[in-house]
Formats: C-alpha cells, sequence, structure tokens
C-alpha cells in the first residue's frame, strides 16, 4: 500500500516539477520581450509559416466542418421542427468552439511539430549554444519570434476559418436542405453577437500561444539524437492538443458561464 | 605571449555532475592573456564540459570561474550576454545554421548579436571566409552543400567574425583527413597570432595540441593532473600523459570496456 502511495507522490511531483519547468521556460522566454533587440524578420518568417501556409488545410476542414455541422442540426432538429434553427447553430457553434478548436487541433499538427522538428536537431548538433556563444539569446531568437508569431496569427486564421465554415453551412443549407438564401443569410446575422467572435478569437490568442510553447519547449529540450526529436514532435503535438482542450472548456467558463 | 599579473581565464575548484556522475571534480587551471592553451584528455573526461562551464552554457555546482579578473559564475542573461562579445567559440561539429547561407552564419554575430547592418556585415564575412581560404562564391552556398572540412573553416570564420578576445576550439580536427586536419591546424594558429587572441582549445589529437598549443594541460579523472609548456610534452614524467601521448593501453588510465 505504501508502495502505492510512495509511485503516486512520485507521478506527481514529476508532473509538478514538469509544469514548473514549462512555466520558467515560458516566463524568461516572454521576459526577453521586454528589452532589445527584437527580431521583427524572424516573426514575420514564423507568422508566414503558421498563417499562410495552413490556409489550406484550415480551409478545408472548417468548410466540410460547416457542411456536416448543417447537415447533423437540419437532421436532428427535424425531429422536433426547429429546422429554421440550422444557420444560428452553424454560427454559433463555428464562431464559438469549432472554428478555434479545430484550427488550433489543425496548427498543433502542423506546426507544433515542425516547431519541435526544426528546434530539436538544433539543440543535438550545437547550434542553440552556437547562438549563446553569437552574443545571441537562443530563447529571445528561437522561441519569442514563434510564442509571438502564434499569438497574433492564429485569430487571423481562425477568422478566415469562420468565415469559411459558415460559408459550408450555407452551401449546404441553400443548395442541399433547400433554405432560402436571404433567409438563410438574415438567421445567420441574426443571433450572432460580438462576444460570440471575441471569445473564439481570444481562444485562438491562447491555442496559438500553447502550440507555439509545447512545439518549442519539446524541442529546445529535445535529446538523444534523431529518436528524440522525434519523441519531442510527437510530445509538442499531443500535450498541445490535451492543452487545447483544457483551456477551450477554461475560456468557455470565462466567458458564458452564468 | 603576453603575461599579464590577472589572468585572462582563471578556474578555481570547478565542480560539475551530471546526476551521480561527477564529471569535474576540482578543476584549477589559468590560461594568460594572448596564451594558446590546450586541455588533452581522453573521451568522456569532461573536456568539453569545462569549455562550457567557462562560455556559462553550464552551471557549475561550485568553484569559480574569473575572466579579466571578474567572476562569471551565476551572472544574470545580460551581463551574460555582454560577456559573450569577449568570446568566439568553434565546435566540434562546426554547429553551422543550416537554413542560412554560408555568409550569413559567418556574418550571423554580426548582425543579431550585435546589431550591424547586413550589407557592411557581410564584407566582413566575405574577408573572414579569405582569411580562411574560401572564396565569394562559397558564401553564397548552404552549409549541406559543403565539405566536412569546408565546414570548419567557415565555422572558424565565424568565431574569428567579430574579432573576439577569447576564442574556444572543441576537437577542431576530429573527423577530418590529416592533411585537411593540418589545414585547420595552421589556419588556428594563424588568426590566434593576427588577432592576438588568447585560446583555449580541447582535443585528443596530439599532432594538433602540439602545433597550436604555447601551453598543455591534461584533465583525468576530474581535474588537471599535468600542465606545462607544449614543447616539455615528451618529457613530463607524467605516467598518465605518458599513457595518453605514447597512445598505450596499458598504464594507469583504464578504459572502460565490458564484455559482451
Amino acid at each position: 500500500m505504501l508502495r502505492f502511495l510512495a509511485a503516486i507522490g512520485a507521478v506527481f511531483l514529476r508532473f509538478l516539477a514538469a509544469t514548473g519547468r514549462l512555466v520558467v521556460f515560458a516566463g524568461v522566454a516572454l521576459a526577453t520581450a521586454f528589452s532589445p533587440p527584437i527580431y521583427p524578420r524572424v516573426i514575420l518568417r514564423e507568422m508566414v509559416n503558421i498563417g499562410y501556409f495552413s490556409l489550406p488545410v484550415v480551409g478545408l476542414t472548417a468548410v466540410f466542418t460547416g457542411m456536416v455541422l448543417a447537415l447533423q442540426s437540419y437532421t436532428g432538429f427535424s425531429r422536433f421542427a426547429a429546422e429554421g434553427a440550422v444557420a444560428t447553430v452553424v454560427v454559433l457553434s463555428i464562431t464559438r468552439e469549432l472554428g478555434p478548436v479545430i484550427t488550433g487541433l489543425m496548427v498543433a499538427g502542423r506546426v507544433g511539430a515542425a516547431m519541435a522538428a526544426e528546434i530539436g536537431p538544433r539543440r543535438v548538433t550545437d547550434q542553440i549554444d552556437a547562438l549563446a556563444t553569437l552574443s545571441t539569446d537562443p530563447l529571445r531568437y528561437l522561441v519569442l519570434p514563434r510564442l509571438l508569431a502564434g499569438v497574433i496569427t492564429l485569430p487571423m486564421l481562425v477568422l478566415v476559418a469562420d468565415i469559411i465554415g459558415v460559408f459550408g453551412g450555407y452551401l449546404i443549407g441553400v443548395y442541399k436542405l433547400g433554405f432560402n438564401p436571404e433567409a438563410y443569410l438574415n438567421r445567420t446575422q441574426q443571433y450572432l453577437e460580438t462576444n460570440d467572435v471575441v471569445s473564439g478569437l481570444v481562444k485562438a490568442a491562447v491555442f496559438g500561444f500553447i502550440v507555439a510553447l509545447m512545439g518549442c519547449y519539446h524541442g529546445y529540450y529535445s535529446r538523444g539524437g534523431a529518436q528524440g526529436v522525434g519523441q519531442a514532435t510527437t510530445y509538442a503535438v499531443v500535450s498541445a492538443s490535451v492543452l487545447i482542450l483544457i483551456f477551450n472548456y477554461v475560456i468557455t467558463q470565462a466567458f458564458f458561464a452564468r | 605571449m603576453t603575461r599579464t599579473a590577472v589572468p585572462k581565464i582563471s578556474v578555481r575548484r570547478l565542480k560539475k555532475s551530471f546526476g551521480r556522475n561527477r564529471v569535474l571534480d576540482g578543476v584549477d587551471i589559468d590560461c594568460a592573456t594572448g596564451e594558446s592553451l590546450v586541455i588533452i584528455g581522453g573521451s568522456g573526461t569532461g573536456k568539453s564540459v569545462l569549455v562550457k562551464c567557462i562560455l556559462g552554457l553550464l552551471q557549475p555546482e561550485e568553484g569559480s570561474i574569473r575572466i579579466d579578473g571578474a567572476e562569471t559564475v551565476g551572472l544574470r542573461r545580460t551581463a551574460r550576454e555582454r560577456l559573450m562579445q569577449k568570446f568566439g567559440m568553434l565546435f566540434q561539429g562546426s554547429a553551422l545554421f543550416d537554413s542560412l547561407r554560408v555568409w550569413e552564419n559567418v556574418a550571423f554575430g554580426l548582425i543579431q548579436g550585435r546589431g550591424m547592418e547586413r550589407q557592411a556585415a557581410k564584407k566582413i564575412a566575405l574577408a573572414k571566409l579569405a582569411s580562411v581560404g574560401l572564396g565569394p562564391e562559397i558564401g553564397e552556398l548552404r552549409p549541406a552543400e559543403l565539405s566536412g572540412g569546408m565546414q570548419k573553416r567557415v565555422a572558424l570564420a565565424r568565431a574569428i567574425a567579430a574579432e573576439p578576445e577569447i576564442l574556444f576550439f572543441d576537437e577542431p580536427t576530429t573527423g577530418l583527413d590529416p592533411i585537411m586536419a593540418d589545414v585547420i591546424n595552421d589556419l588556428i594558429v594563424k588568426c590566434v597570432r593576427e588577432v592576438g587572441t588568447t585560446a583555449v582549445s580541447i582535443t585528443h589529437d596530439m599532432a594538433s595540441a602540439r602545433k597550436i598549443g604555447d601551453r598543455i594541460a591534461m584533465l583525468h579523472g576530474g581535474r588537471i593532473v599535468w600542465e606545462g609548456s607544449a614543447t616539455e610534452i615528451d618529457r613530463s614524467g607524467n605516467p598518465y600523459v605518458d599513457q595518453f601521448v605514447n597512445g598505450r593501453a596499458e598504464g594507469p588510465i583504464q578504459m572502460e570496456i565490458r564484455a559482451a
């Protein structure tokens, strides 16, 4: 019994230590933003990597999510003659939940893994130490631009995903389910509030930070050659995905709990 | 070689462990201004760890490291960044940034570290590349397009680009053929003499140690077991040094070999 409790205690202590390391890593990296130099070229490059190159995959998932949502809500609501709510359900679900969450998960898979895979070999081949010997703080040069790019770019991506997702719902609503186009668009706007879109964008900013942080953290501390780098990319994607779902609940609670 | 009262680098009672493995166990060593010190020792004896501690890339548990008489252990980030401007380092695997072109690698410390304008930094980078025997056309290539010897030369050009006060060389000739190794040794000697910097090299290549070192120290068991001028190495009278220099399996240094 005592051995069992000791094992649970050891796991809990390891969890606390890992959380502490992650928080210190994020804090030290963010603290570099308050003193020069800042690297705008690197930030811009990372914004293009995260935003522009994620557009196809985010657009595709958003349009199909909107389409499925319209179909599912129609078949569900038709059981109690509430088909008219389809447009409202689509726009609220996309802007509040599905837009930011699906974009966050897609970007975690595409960008988080790429960040870990890019930074990991730099650790293994001494490039991070080389940065330090060239009077360049590795956290300032490698981590901060990615964190900032994640926070700035994800909301833009989510805004695009929201529009494409709602458009996917519109396509199904009008061309398959036979809604009047004008009525569908009216219903889409009617119950949509600023807070719905803003909460999604706040989620997006937080998810962007999480994806970049987990990619950088696991890449920065990867060990043991190719195997270590592979492990780092897996950890980056899994931990970012789990954290996105946890923080999705936390932010939803903060915005909408009465 | 100019000797001054205050050593350029002074290491005292330095200790560093990884888990239960104590790698450095009270290292004491000095390096005078303008001197070229070579630290020799077997693989895994902590030569790289010692240099990384001096550079501040690793934190020692105990001991003191003074640069120009000022303590550097426990320096804050900004003070450490300023101190780094005194250093240049050639890494064992060259550690070139593979996403940048060769000239950008050489100019990196000037542009990012010191805020120099790109065109001015490029001029300096191309001049440094020329000083290690590489033409301007090489500057436009990526590191992956270069041979191991050329990568070492680029790494050397990068290390000297900002004309640092102290240069560190980590196994500068490892993995190179004997001729290219000698070319690198000659370039190191030329760079150190031309710029007049203090140099600390770590190697287990004795030909390299004899050529680039004014003074040689041997690290074993976490401590410096012998130090003397490069010309004294063959008559050191130290059994560890004798075994290492002559490359004998028998002697006080026992390699950990286990039957499979």
